[in-house]
């Protein structure tokens, strides 16, 4: 008794399948490889100028790595990859972070 | 070679003829002789493994899916409660397509705490993209777990394999094992092609990282086909396999015994089946045109190789040692699924390891019999619970 099984060319789906494998479940490390993360926020992270002392403290501690920082400089956040989680606004010592409600 | 050997130590003796380089596992009666045997086997230098001890088996399966990843050929073990415990790595390591290949000693989920086997934890992963074996018997459980490097890492295939040995009545009994020359298994079973993909240092990058909710759908058909496909590469590799090793194990995704003119046909998988074959024995000398088709495969289901017996056949007995509480079953539901018209009883029995004799399949399969020829078959919906025992 022999069944036949679906499908009939084995190969050449197996390669597509190959193919749609590494395409698709694969991804090499880019800013924001899960897209624009910033749509997600709801609260924007705004650094006051007047009150920040500039020690990088929000740097370190941003779980996304969107805030970039030179030392004896203003931090920058990157809006496109910001997720509003607030983190740094919690951490800094002198309070000069503001979470702002988004189109606010 | 032939030697005398427990099913767990077959089991270790065909993950060392298949080179295996990464091993992980934790302890659990009763997979706990495999993982043993083959920790003995690294320590004296008989197998190169690296062996990493873990504190879970979430991590044990982790560390097997991340070694795949990289490109090694892996092995792990567990049972029952252990299984339950590795639930979200094993759908991790399947949707990856990596050809983790893992031994399943059938155990009873508790509670009440029970060691003894019934095939309820291991069909509790029958969704999560395995290919699923059962074996019957000591031998089988060695060609499988050989075998299951063959399919996994073929490219047409690229899932991981469950090898379910019934615990204690295969993992601790002994029988005679057929086995090749390790030599004779490095021709047929070459090293690992790295694929789907290889994780090297250097090279970084993500497995599965968020996208489409389409790409979800797209790679779940592109699993669904490759286990399509795993049927023509296990019939492929299993006759391969016997023209090679000639160890006697049937071929192919179901076992046909004694079903050429047979009018009902009992369906199982598992150690036990080895008693459906004395019951059949037993019934055909009193008459009884009766014969079995043995599941040697739950996953990928042997859809067209059942319904083309059922076709045959005046009605059939699934002797399940399995249920999904609030239905039957699970390998009754699964072959009612594809029965067509053929009226398909669905017994439970003996689990939590409850023993179940050749007398009793051969009472359940004459019931059956008795109960279609008197017309009755049409109450088949309901599962019978086999408990002789209740009065």
């Amino acid at each position: 008794m022999s069944v036949k099984y679906l499908p009939s060319d084995l190969n050449k789906e197996a390669e597509e399948d190959l193919r749609k494998i590494r395409e698709k479940l694969l991804s090499l490390p880019a800013p924001g490889a899960s897209g624009p993360t910033g749509s997600w926020r709801l609260y924007r992270p705004e650094i006051s100028a007047a009150k920040c002392v500039k020690c990088g403290i929000c740097w370190l501690y941003c779980p996304e790595d969107v805030i970039s920082w030179v030392p004896r400089e203003l931090p920058k956040i990157d809006y496109t990859y910001c997720k509003g989680c607030g983190l740094c606004a919690n951490v800094c010592p002198v309070k000069a972070i503001d979470m702002v409600v988004e189109g606010e | 070679m032939k030697k005398v050997l427990m099913g767990s130590h077959a089991v270790a003796e065909a993950v060392r003829r298949a080179r295996v380089e990464v091993i992980s596992a934790y302890p659990i009666t009763p997979q706990t002789v495999i993982v043993e045997k083959l920790a003995e086997m690294v320590e004296r230098g008989e197998l190169k493994a690296k062996y990493v001890r873990v504190e879970s088996e979430h991590s044990a399966l982790a560390v097997v899916y991340g070694s795949s990843a990289s490109g090694a050929r892996v092995f792990t073990a567990t049972s029952s409660h252990g299984l339950l415990y590795m639930y979200e790595m094993l759908w991790w390591v399947a949707n990856s397509r990596l050809p983790v290949v893992m031994a399943v000693a059938t155990r009873a989920i508790g509670p009440p705490w029970n060691i003894h086997t019934d095939h309820i934890d291991a069909l509790t992963i029958r969704d999560a993209g395995w290919i699923i074996g059962f074996a019957e018997s000591v031998q089988e459980a060695f060609d499988m777990t050989l075998q299951a490097y063959k399919v996994a890492e073929d490219r047409r295939v690229l899932l991981p394999v469950m090898v379910a040995l019934d615990g204690f009545i295969i993992s601790h009994t002994s029988e005679p094992v057929v086995m090749p020359e390790e030599k004779e298994v490095a021709e047929w079973l070459p090293p690992r092609e790295p694929l789907p993909f290889r994780l090297e240092p250097g090279k970084p990058f993500a497995v599965g990282n968020l996208g489409p909710d389409s790409v979800t759908m797209e790679l779940r058909w592109n699993s669904w086909r490759a286990a399509e496909r795993a049927k023509s590469v296990i019939q492929e590799v299993s006759v391969e396999y016997e023209k090679r090793f000639s160890t006697g194990t049937p071929t192919g995704l179901v076992e046909k015994y004694k079903v050429d003119g047979a009018k009902y046909l009992a369906i199982s998988t598992g150690a036990w089946s080895g008693d459906v074959k004395e019951a059949v024995d037993a019934l055909r000398e009193e008459g009884y045109e009766v014969g079995l088709a043995r599941l040697r495969y739950m996953r990928p289901f042997p859809r067209e190789e059942l319904q083309e017996l059922l076709s045959s056949v005046k009605a059939a007995v699934v002797l399940d040692r399995s249920v999904s509480i609030g239905h039957m079953g699970i390998l009754g539901s699964e072959v009612k699924s594809i029965a067509g018209r053929t009226p398909v009883k669905d017994v439970i029995a003996g689990l939590g390891g409850v023993d179940v004799s050749y007398e009793d399949f051969a009472s359940i399969l004459k019931g059956a019999v008795e109960e279609h020829e008197a017309g009755l078959s049409s109450e088949w919906n309901v599962a019978e619970w086999h408990m002789p025992w209740v009065t």
